[in-house]
This record gives structure tokens, sequence and C-alpha cells, in this order.
């Protein structure tokens, strides 16, 4: 069984607008899925489809083998969601809002507190548990939605950008908290515009845009279909022009780096010969971490998402 | 769903309404009771000793149970509009829709909430109205009952009002303009039968007349109508308003995009 089958899915807006046109896409259990596309590309509207938070147009949408539009009761009894906007009573305590949300899964507020402080403690917030949860952080309020989303232990956790505005450090530890809820068994989809979160910690990914699926595989054979590869050279000596090699595509950073992208095949001294040639002594070299962002952005410059 | 999920959800619905009325009582609880004393002292008082008796009664005993059921219209109103259209603007209302309740829950919760509101409020301006003067309730199963129903029928209406609402505008104008007048001239202050001809035949196509001598018949035993239209209509508009607020929460309109 798939934890979410999406079959033509269609939408069109009272405005007109049709943000999707008729989108297919399964999800394993226990996958950690991304779910990619440019601004208004149509994600928020297929999460928003899949939480029954939007009417769909035409189409269905199915979470562990149930009906989202025949059995919407059964079906969220399923999901666990963390929206793109803010949306708890920001005049509310985190504990509050938690164990309230509890109750709506039919949850008791016994259970749901000892759930609450786990979640809270685990996303390094329970010391603001009684705080007015206006006076949170960014950070520190979308951590509040991830714990909010957990307490009812949902089969399906969906992400849609949780790490927007979050600082390194934190989201960091965001990922290893939702690494370890895929482990024990949680299906996670996750929708980002950080490329490096989807390629560190997804397994399968679909690219839509548009309001349609332009790529839907597992992210190894996604990642191996490039070709080219991005160097970081840090150079000695300010850099006055950059050298003309075949094959290789020079970039400046700054005036003391620069990027060099060539496709696999090339050997990485021919590269170095043109530098040595040119008088650059290269002082540093490191792969370009986001190989993902790379093949997202040519995707995109190449036109092949229509 | 499980029996079990609705009523967890269900109080879980009602406990965060009680809580945020209480959070608030300097807005919730405390205005009414200061409009309703002056409303006693002025009207009542001052005024109501030039006037005399009304229905058999002198003039503060007859408008207490007005003040109490006005008072009761405007909150258990005024706490559904104001917390349903606040959890829809501040887009909490999410957390509901995207729960396994179902609609009638959310409904009743909601509904729970905002009578629990009209009845504190009714309390306050009844115990507020012992300052003044002493009533021996007549028929005291008929006043809790027009009471309970009058203030389900307006806590559904504030629904309807908050569904349809994009602004916060749009949730003033109904109590402003409907609700303030047909409440004035539903005999809170006077019995109908001071009117013209003329104004007393209109005066019966206000429902809320009927909910006010309803509930006076309950606490005083007289009422300008029969009683049994007043439970007639109440019935009609609540069967009338749970039906249309169901509608629109299953077609999420004003909720889901």
């Amino acid at each position: 069984m798939y934890a979410l089958e999406v079959s033509n899915l269609k939408k069109t807006y009272a405005n007109g607008v049709e943000a999707l046109k008729g989108v297919s896409l399964n999800v394993e259990e226990g996958d950690f899925f991304a779910l990619l596309g440019p601004n208004g590309a149509g994600k928020s509207t297929l999460i928003g489809i899949i939480s029954s938070l939007v009417n769909t147009s035409s189409g269905d949408v199915s979470v562990f083998g149930t009906s989202v539009q025949q059995q919407r009761s059964k079906a969220m009894s399923h999901i666990g969601l963390v929206p793109q906007e803010l949306n708890f009573n920001q005049f509310e305590r985190p504990l509050e809002i938690i164990v309230n949300q509890a109750g709506y899964y039919g949850i008791s507020r016994k259970v749901a507190t000892v759930r609450a402080e786990k979640y809270l403690r685990q996303l390094q917030l329970w010391e603001k548990h009684d705080k007015p949860s206006r006076l949170l952080s960014g950070g520190m309020k979308r951590r509040l939605m991830i714990a909010r989303a957990m307490v009812n232990e949902p089969r399906l956790l969906i992400l849609d950008e949780p790490t927007a505005g979050v600082d390194i450090e934190i989201r960091r530890s965001m990922w290893e908290f939702i690494r370890e809820i895929n482990d024990n068994g949680t299906t996670v989809i996750l929708t980002t515009h950080y490329l490096e979160e989807a390629e560190e910690l997804c397994r399968n990914i679909a690219i839509i845009d548009h309001g349609e699926i332009v790529q839907n595989t597992d992210m190894k054979s996604l990642l191996a279909t490039l070709d080219i590869e991005t160097f970081v050279l840090d150079i000695r000596d300010p850099v006055t022009a950059l050298p003309e090699v075949e094959d290789v595509e020079f970039k400046m950073r700054d005036e003391t780096t620069i990027e060099a992208s060539l496709p696999k095949r090339t050997s990485l001294n021919v590269l170095f010969s043109a530098l040595d040639s040119a008088g650059m002594q290269v002082l540093s070299m490191r792969n370009k971490a986001n190989r993902l962002e790379e093949l997202f952005l040519r995707l995109v410059e190449k036109g092949t998402m229509t | 769903m499980s029996a079990r999920v609705n009523w967890t959800g269900y109080k879980t619905i009602v406990h965060k309404e009680v809580t945020r009325i209480l959070r608030i009582w300097a807005q919730t609880v405390v205005p009414p009771a200061i409009t309703m004393t002056l409303y006693f002292v002025i009207f009542g008082n001052l005024i109501g000793r030039r006037i005399g008796d009304m229905g058999g009664f002198d003039y503060m005993q007859f408008i207490v149970p007005g003040l109490i059921m006005m008072s009761v219209i405007t909150s258990s109103y005024g706490n559904m509009v104001s917390s349903f259209f606040g959890a829809k603007f501040g887009r909490h209302i999410e957390e509901l829709l995207i729960s396994p309740l179902p609609n009638w829950v959310i409904l009743a919760g909601y509904v729970t909430g905002a009578l629990a509101r009209g009845m504190m409020v009714g309390l306050v301006v009844m115990i507020i109205s012992l300052f003044f003067t002493r009533v021996e309730i007549q028929h005291p199963l008929i006043m809790v009952s027009v009471l309970l129903m009058t203030s389900i029928v307006f806590a559904m209406a504030g629904m309807v009002n908050a569904i349809f609402a994009n602004k916060f505008d749009d949730i003033a104008i109904v109590p402003t303009f409907i609700l303030t007048p047909l409440t004035y001239l539903g005999g809170v202050f006077y019995s109908i039968s001071l009117l013209p001809e003329f104004w007393q035949k209109v005066s019966v196509f206000n429902p809320i007349l009927y909910m006010v001598n309803g509930f006076r018949y309950g606490i005083l035993g007289v009422s300008d109508v029969d009683i049994t239209y007043a439970y007639a209509i109440m019935g009609v508009f609540g069967i009338l308003l749970a039906s249309t607020c169901l509608y629109l929460l299953h077609r999420g309109i004003g909720l889901r995009s």
C-alpha cells in the first residue's frame, strides 16, 4: 500500500488559475520524499488538497488507501501537517496549542500533555512551553508547528518549507529530528527551497512546475544525470582574467575565488594545466556541495521544465 | 470516526473556547455587566419611576427579562463571530480543518462555547438585577429552555456571519445594522400593546420579540405573544441555521480554497 497516491489531480481556482494540470504520483510507505518546484509551481496547492484545506477540481488522493475525498476523517487521522505559513493562535502558549491539537484527534489531555512535553523537549522548546507563542522567535515558531504536527503521531508527515528563515544550526538539528522520525517509520514529504536539504534527507523526488510533474524518480538516479561537476578553487593572487579551456566553464566568485564547471569525463589535469599556464596558483579546491541545486537550475535554464 | 474521538474533540473545542472567554474576561464579561448596570440605573430606576406599571409589574421588573435576553443574544452572537472569524483570519481554524473531526462536532463545539459565554453574561446580569429589584420566577423550565434555545440560535447566526466575513468590518455590520435594532424593537423596554396597531403588526415579524417575550413569560408569567409561537420560531430558526452552517462547513465556503 502506498502512503500517498495522487491520481490525475486537477485544480482550477475560482479566479481561473489552473494550479494543477493532472498531477499523478505515488509515495511509498516509509519514504522520505522531496516535492520540489519553483514558486507558484503548485506544491502548496497539492499539499493543501492532500490535507483537505483545498478542494479538488477533479482527480483522487488517497492516504494509506483511504480517499481524502470519500473518507476525509479517516484519511486525516493519518496526516500531520507543517504548513508554510504560521497558523497557530499567537495568543496561546505552546503547550496549550499542542495539547488542543491532540484533542482534535481524540487524544486525551493527559496523554497529549506527555507527548507535547516529549516533542517540545526534542525540539528544544520546552523552556518556552508556558510563554505566549507570539514571543517566540521565527525558528521557534517553526519548530512549534513541527511539534504540533507530531502530537497525533501521524503515519504521513508533510512539511511545507519547514526550515524557511531558520539559521543553519537550528536547521541541522531539525533535520536530525525529522530523519529520526522517518527512521521510526513515519513517511515524510518535504518541500523546501534549500535543495541541499532535499539532497541530504530525501530518497525520492518529484519536481513540479506549472502544475505538472516534470521529474519523478529516486534521488540517486536524478543526481546521476548530472554529468557536469563544479569545483570551487581558492587562488593565491587576485584573478585578473579567466583562462579559456575547451569544455570548462569558469566563473568568478570574488577576486581570489573562481568556480570551474567541467564534464565528468574531462580530466582534472586539463583544468590544472590551464590554471598553471595562466599563472594561477591553487591554494585549495572543493566540490560545490549542492549538486541538486545545480541540476535544478540547469533544468530550468535549459527550458526542460515547461 | 469513533464516538470517543468526536467526544474528545468536542470537549477540546469547548475547553479552548471557555479558556479564551475567561482569559479575556475584561472584554467578554465586564462590558455587558457595565452596560446593563447603566440600563438598570437610567431606564429602570430614573426613568422607570415616572413610567409606572407595565404588564402588571413595575417598570424595573418588566425590563429585567428583556435586558438579560439582550445581553445573552449579543454575547452568544459576538462570541461566535469574533472567535470563529479570529480563527479564520489568524488561520488557526486550519488546525480543525485538517483534523479528523466531522463538521457537526466543530459546529457543536463552537456553539457550546458561545452558549457558555451567553450563560455567563446572563447570570452576571441577573445577579446585577438583584441589586435593583426582586422577581419571582414563574416558569423556570420555560425560562431556561428559551434562554438556551435563543443563545444557540444566535451562536449559529454568528457562525454564518463569520464564515462569510472577509475582514473585521464585516463582523460588525450585522450586529450594528440588524441585531441591535431588532433587539431594541423586540419588546425589551416595552410591551407591544403600547404601540399603534400598525407597528404592532410590523413587530410580529421580528423573531426577537418572541424570544424576549418567551423569556419574560418564564420569569414574570406575562407575554405579548403566544409562547408556543416562541418555541416554534426558535425551532425553525435553529434547524435552518444548523443546516446552513453544516452546508457551509461541508462545502468549505470561506474556509477551504
